[in-house]
């Protein structure tokens, strides 16, 4: 067989805790608790170490002991290790000390932190043995689906809320994948995949491979730790759809204080989310244990999910490490997004704007504090979501050809 | 007469019915009652100390019990109760 570091898929309710094959199964047949990859860490520590790590291509890839594979991964090789930005402009604007952020904007293929995941599901769609893999998405993972599906020569139907951004909708469609626009919200696209999936044996990424897919974001963590000089920071901010971002990449920090990797700093994590769907912060904030399913109604679309599947999660995280999660209104998005642009020349679409600005209200209310390491975690990239900004950002200015009229408005220096 | 819809991971045990009718009052008593009537159900929905597992919504007309009276919430004549995996969920 392969070097495999995976056991099998286990009950993530640490009450149930009962163990399955590692397939395309992701809910606990018995109590409904989603599935967890349950690996050998005692053959990890044995098979990864540091020097390893270095010696391979700067890709998600140099940390696959970790990652749910059998095999070598065949989708994505070229995604991950993006870059780590060390803020000091957007530090002096918010007060803080040593202020980082991570970039995936610019992730490849599709300038998202997606990438990462679709190339762990996907991967593991072919040891599988799909031919046919798709997903439910808000747009950034349809983008990343489609692509990262076409390059493997696997079909692909994306399910997308037909009132996505146009630029989401393009970036899809220019694939060749079948993409399917439903009238209703992500909640109720993702409803409807589920009964796809009930007769059809495809790998859809975010429900049957959700199990891998979801541990292809802890790479999001081992970068930043490495990109720091092997050491994890105090806080780290990431928005939150589903939650599963979040609860990843503190995993991560976990994994690597585990394997002996790092020393443990009493990283916290926060989250971040748009008031217009904030299940998660409002729990939060309420101190209830579960969250309230809403309907949103936010600029933030990649992160419009109102019943998040790994809420409960988060929110038992956030609790257990007595950390907190911020919201903020569309026009704090936009300011966080033209601020982050002005000062650091990142531009980021509006979940990284609401990462930003729920940072900034943490700062100012001393959640954070401004003597600490932060990281700001950027999913995607600006070019994708600029509706918002429209007619919120200054026009060029229109004039002749001639030296005149330049001179007209912009006076010579004397 | 109240409605209870079953998902499709229960139906096994309600005879492949994806709706009963209950006279239960409450929630506590429908699992009960269900309990009786389909032997097995129970064990299904509530862990060993007889708690709502975590990863089961019970809504009540819509309204997820948790943010009602819990266990405890009512059930009316006509209301429609509906018991919800928790996994079907979202994306980032």
């Amino acid at each position: 067989m392969s070097n495999s570091c995976v056991i099998n898929l286990r009950c993530a309710d640490s009450n149930c805790g009962k163990e399955y094959e590692k397939k395309a199964n992701y809910v606990c047949e018995y109590c409904f608790g989603p599935l967890e990859v349950n690996y050998d860490y005692k053959k990890i520590k044995k098979v990864l170490t540091i020097e390893k790590i270095l010696k391979r291509e700067k890709t998600l890839w140099r940390y696959k002991e970790l990652l749910p594979l059998d095999h070598d991964p065949t989708v994505g090789l070229n995604s991950g290790f993006t870059p780590l930005i060390k803020a000091d402009n957007l530090a002096k604007k918010l007060g803080v000390d040593e202020l980082y952020i991570k970039h995936d904007g610019v992730s490849f293929p599709t300038l998202s932190f997606k990438d990462r995941v679709v190339s762990v599901a996907l991967s593991k769609a072919k040891e599988l043995g799909f031919d046919t893999v798709g997903c439910a998405s808000t747009g950034n993972l349809a983008n990343s689906v489609a692509a990262n599906a076409t390059a493997a020569n696997l079909k692909s139907f994306i399910f997308i809320p037909s009132d996505l951004e146009e630029s989401k909708i393009i970036a899809t469609s220019v694939y060749g994948s079948e993409v399917i626009g439903v009238n209703g919200s992500y909640d109720d696209v993702n409803r409807l995949c589920t009964e796809v999936l009930g007769s059809n044996n495809w790998g859809f990424v975010n429900i049957n491979l959700r199990t891998y897919y979801a541990e292809g974001s802890k790479t999001v963590g081992y970068e930043i730790i490495e990109q720091l000089g092997w050491k994890a920071p105090k806080n780290i901010v990431v928005c939150m759809a589903s939650g599963s971002l979040l609860t990843k990449i503190y995993k991560s920090v976990k994994e690597f204080e585990d394997l002996g990797f790092i020393e443990p700093n009493g990283t916290k994590i926060f989250g971040a989310q748009a008031t217009g769907c904030s299940p998660i912060s409002t729990a939060v904030k309420n101190k209830w244990p579960v969250f309230k399913p809403v309907k949103p109604q936010t600029i933030a679309k990649s992160l419009a999910i109102g019943n998040p599947a790994d809420g409960i999660n988060a929110i038992n995280l956030l609790n257990s490490i007595d950390s907190y999660s911020e919201d903020v209104s569309d026009p704090e998005i936009v300011d966080a997004m033209k601020l982050l642009a002005e000062t650091e020349g990142i531009f980021t679409e509006t979940a990284g704007g609401v990462t930003l600005a729920s940072a900034k209200k943490m700062i100012e209310s001393g959640k954070i504090p401004k003597n600490e390491s932060l990281v700001l975690v950027i999913t995607g990239n600006g070019l994708k979501t600029q509706d918002p900004l429209v007619n919120n950002i200054s026009k060029p200015y229109i004039i002749e050809p001639t030296m005149k009229d330049f001179e007209r408005i912009f006076t010579k220096e004397s | 007469m109240a409605l209870v819809k079953i998902p499709t991971p229960l139906r096994r045990l309600t005879n492949e019915k994806d709706e009963v009718t209950i006279s239960s009052d409450s929630v506590t008593q429908m699992i009960i009652d269900l309990e009786t009537e389909y032997p097995g159900i129970k064990d299904r929905l509530c862990d060993e100390n007889g708690e709502i597992r975590k990863f089961i919504n019970i809504y009540v007309n819509e309204e997820d019990i948790r943010f009602l009276k819990g266990p405890e919430t009512e059930i009316l004549e006509n209301d429609t109760v509906s018991i919800i995996p928790a996994i079907a969920g979202g994306a980032s």
